[in-house]
């Protein structure tokens, strides 16, 4: 596509450092008329943080910002925005009990006198939902609302402000791939009309397919440019790490032992009182890693969390090693050697406000040798985060950081390092690699397929159809809350996986096996 | 991700059909209590909306601040101080109006000084009211000297044809400048928070500061009017207290009716109106307890009984009440996000 020559906006030599970190060293950027440039990098490689300069929640050292040719003094996010620019955030910045148009207009208010004027910001709304093809209800609540859909008004936001520039800081993290198809014919369509895209994300699919431009970030600084014609997924994994990376998960035949998890018919509500997971049998064997497929919203989170005590079951059975942990207590559950990444990590995973080395011993802190009696023991606290740290690269300036202060992808490597490190049988982990960059992947599934090999049943929940299949000696697929089909991974392929997920039945499916004996594998309604 | 809020939010457009139930069925108590005793029952309604008014605006004062993030529980404090100077203002000019000025004055600037602490200093914002309500009871209490002799008190106004209305009349239309002043506010604060640019500008920076902040406004700013406002509020109650209702200070006159008027707050779920249905629940309850005093000896045989209570007994009448109402209704109320947070960027 023709990218324009004139430059909108552009960042000079930027430095920006933190407690105990250079985030941002000397880094400059250009970006083009009618582009895509995307950002590429490491986790901590500094991404959000140039990008939160560009939009004024931050302040540079030193280094200097450009719009149109004019050196600007950004300042806080109302100059940014009166220079055209626009943000969605990694962590969406959306009021959840505002209305649609309430969140879209805050701070730009349509106005009538002193009154609010509402229906002067649906007219508007929906002006530009039909021009850009953004479809949303302004009317609803933005609780109510799925992330993709969250993401829409997110731009609208920015475009109801006529923004040109768009940064999009990892808008596909939490999207299904048909909203992540969506999203990019909206991209597009947005650059068609001369505005320009900054895109971060770790998926390298992605990036080659929407990228005009990309540029890499390592340890804060620029490392290399490149364009999608002459870079491959292998290549740009290299650039971001500095080594070679493998792409493929290395596994050998996996040796299922006595069963470690088991389901039966377990039920449960979501918070609405909707059946979202409606009789699900399934068991998972020691030294087996089962993943359960499915497009994200089918009940999968709930099953999570009502196996691991974080939501009611509402009928049938949950049994670890055979005990009945049915609505147990989360710690009961914990301590019968259950680890659990969660997929929500700001939420269910992290104390954002405690340091990373308090965050290490979350679940036993009351155990020895992290504790002496009712004593905290900080050495053995201490010595444990800096073994993890090192060995799970985690990018902080040391164990005493406050979580808060880490990059997206590191606050998760927290979580896995905590949750891998301990001496478990049962590893249940959702989503464990959202927001990950690839180096730190390679070395998540590596540690999670050893797991299995000592031995350990491991469930795997992920949207990543691709981490599925590369890790899974068993795939069960969910939709609507029922699993409809459970296949051995070596011979299940995209096509028909994908088919299952979109409810097909699976008696349209070949070679389907049934789950241990009796899974459902009803029609659906 | 979980978005979900499984929990209600502040109401704010909802028909309230429960809420017309139950007036609509007080309504027809007091029509029937007016043909049987209508003295009494007016006495009792108009004593109801002068007790509901330091409340409805202390709760006011808590509604503004709670709505921008700031907790206030030195409403009491901030009250009790604005009575006092207010006080002193009547006995210094002997003019009311400057005197109610005046504790308007000095509510705004108590609440200056519970933002600077809350918002600038981040101290704890509990500490930060319990500091305000031990400061004013010991400096009202020290600088009091008995025997101060005021110039009177606002009086009430009658309006024309309106009071001449019965039951509506005396008990709506026939009131002193604040309690009027009082019902105005009501309606002002529901406007200012659901209906204009600033109120949604408020609730933003009580729910989500950080999104507030990346659109644009400045939370801090935003936090800091509204805690001042609050103030006045607060203030406006403690003018009531010894410029319209008593006409002289006690030591510790308040006698907690800012805790109460946070209570309504809570029960009211923050919504100026539904805080009001609380006030005149608590009024209400008062006043039907001083009658009870009063007409101790004239009770029907089959309510005698209450005549023989300790006072004291009948005195609980209006807290046990509030007490009741509150642990009935505060579970199903959500406070606004981002209470009691101080906001930091980087
Ligand atoms: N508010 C903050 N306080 C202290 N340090 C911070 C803060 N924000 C970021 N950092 C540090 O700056 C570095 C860069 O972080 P940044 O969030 O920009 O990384 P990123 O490239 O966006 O990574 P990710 O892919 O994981 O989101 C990290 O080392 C992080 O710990
Ligand atoms: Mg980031």
């Amino acid at each position: 596509m023709s990218a324009g020559s004139e430059i909108v906006l552009e960042a000079r030599n930027i430095t920006k450092r933190f407690p105990g970190v250079v985030a941002n060293e000397n880094v400059s950027l250009k970006l083009y008329r009618g582009e895509v440039l995307a950002l590429l990098g490491e986790n901590g490689a500094g991404k959000t943080t140039l990008m939160n300069i560009l939009y004024g929640l931050y302040h540079q050292d030193s280094g200097e910002v450009l719009i149109r040719g004019e050196p600007v003094r950004i300042s806080g996010p109302s100059d940014s925005i009166r220079h055209g620019i626009g943000m969605v955030h990694q962590h969406f910045m959306l009021v959840p009990v505002f209305t649609v148009a309430e969140n879209i207009i805050l701070g730009a208010e349509t106005r009538n006198g002193p009154f609010l004027d509402l229906n002067a910001a649906r007219r508007q709304i929906r002006e530009l939902s039909r021009q850009y093809n953004l479809d949303v209800d302004p009317d609803a609540y933005v609780k109510d609302l799925s992330v993709g859909q969250q993401q829409r008004v997110e731009i609208i936001k920015a475009l109801y402000r006529k923004a040109d520039i768009l940064i999009l800081d990892e808008p596909t993290a939490v999207l299904t791939p048909q909203e992540t198809e969506e999203l990019f014919t909206i991209i597009r369509s947005l650059t068609a009309r001369g505005a320009s895209v900054i895109f971060i994300s770790h998926k390298l699919k992605e990036v080659l397919a929407i990228a005009d431009r990309i540029m890499v970030l390592r340890r804060g600084r620029v490392v290399g440019e490149t364009t999608p014609r002459e870079a491959t997924e292998r290549s740009l994994a290299e650039m971001m790490v500095g080594r070679s990376v493998m792409m493929e998960v290395e596994k050998g035949e996996a040796h299922p032992g006595t069963p470690v998890l088991t389901l039966d018919r377990v039920t449960v509500l979501d918070d609405r009182g909707q059946r979202v997971v409606n009789e699900v049998s399934l068991e998972v064997h020691a030294g087996e890693i089962l993943g359960i497929a499915g497009v994200q919203g089918n009940g999968q989170t709930e099953l999570v969390e009502a196996i691991t005590g974080l939501r009611p079951v509402h009928s049938g059975r949950v049994l670890i090693n055979g005990r009945d942990v049915t609505n147990a207590s989360p710690r009961r559950i914990s301590e019968t050697g259950c680890a659990h990444v969660p997929e929500d990590r700001q939420e269910d995973g992290l104390v954002l406000t405690y340091s990373v080395a308090d965050n290490l011993v979350l679940n036993t802190y009351y155990t020895p040798p992290f504790a002496r009696g009712i004593v905290r023991n900080d050495r053995a606290i201490l010595n444990h985060a800096s073994r993890l740290i090192e060995r799970y690269d985690v990018r902080t300036p040391g164990p005493l950081t406050p979580v808060s202060a880490l990059s997206g992808g590191n606050k998760q490597k927290v979580i896995i390092a905590r949750e891998l490190s301990r001496e478990g049988r049962l590893l249940i982990a959702a989503q464990p690699t959202r927001g990950i960059d690839v180096g730190s992947i390679e070395f998540i599934h590596q540690r999670i397929v050893a797991e299995r090999d000592q031995g350990a049943a491991v469930l795997l929940v992920s949207a990543e159809l691709d981490e599925i299949m590369a890790l899974s000696d068993r795939i069960a697929v969910m939709y609507h809350g029922k699993i409809v089909a459970t296949l051995p991974a070596a011979s299940a392929t995209r096509e028909e996986l994908g088919l299952l997920m979109a409810g097909a039945q699976p008696t349209n499916v070949p070679h389907e096996t049934i789950a241990d004996g009796r899974a459902t594998v009803k029609a659906q309604r | 991700m979980r978005i979900t809020g499984s929990i209600a939010r502040p109401a704010a457009a909802r028909i309230p059909w429960l809420t017309i139930g139950v007036w609509g069925a007080l309504a027809i108590l007091v029509l029937i209590a007016y043909m049987r005793a209508p003295q009494a029952t007016t006495a009792v309604l108009t004593s109801t909306i002068r007790q509901s008014t330091p409340i409805i605006l202390g709760a006011l004062a808590g509604i503004m601040c709670e709505r921008s993030g700031v907790i206030n529980i030195g409403i009491e404090g901030m009250m009790l101080i604005s009575a006092f100077l207010g006080f002193l203002f009547n006995v210094w000019t002997g003019d009311l109006f400057l005197a109610t000025l005046g504790a308007l004055l000095v509510g705004a600037a108590v609440g200056a000084f519970h933002a600077l602490m809350s918002i600038t200093l981040k101290v704890d914002q509990i500490i930060a009211g319990t500091v305000i309500n031990i400061l004013a009871i010991g400096t009202t209490g020290y600088f009091y000297q008995q025997g101060l002799t005021t110039r009177g008190k606002l009086t009430p106004v009658s309006i024309p044809f309106l009071a001449d209305i019965p039951i509506i009349g005396p008990v709506f239309f026939s009131n002193p400048p604040i309690t009027y002043a009082s019902l105005i506010l009501i309606v002002v604060v529901h406007v200012l928070l659901f209906r204009t640019a600033w109120g949604l500008r408020t609730r933003a920076v009580g729910e989500h500061p950080a999104a507030a902040d990346t659109v644009g406004i400045a939370v801090n700013r935003v936090r800091y009017i509204n805690v001042i406002i609050g103030g006045m509020l607060a203030g406006l109650a403690g003018a009531f207290l010894t410029l319209e209702s008593v006409g002289s200070f006690e030591r510790n006159m308040t006698n907690g009716r800012g805790f109460v008027s946070l209570a309504v707050m809570i029960f009211g779920k923050w919504t100026p109106f539904g805080a009001w249905g609380g006030s005149l629940l608590f009024g209400f309850a008062n006043a039907l307890q001083s009658q009870i005093q009063f007409l101790k000896n004239q009770l029907p045989s089959w309510l005698a009984w209450i005549g023989d209570l300790p006072p004291q007994f009948i005195g609980m009448l209006p807290y046990v009440l509030t007490i009741a109402v509150l642990a009935g209704f505060v579970g199903r109320a959500r406070p606004p996000a981002a209470i009691g947070k101080v906001y930091e960027k980087e």
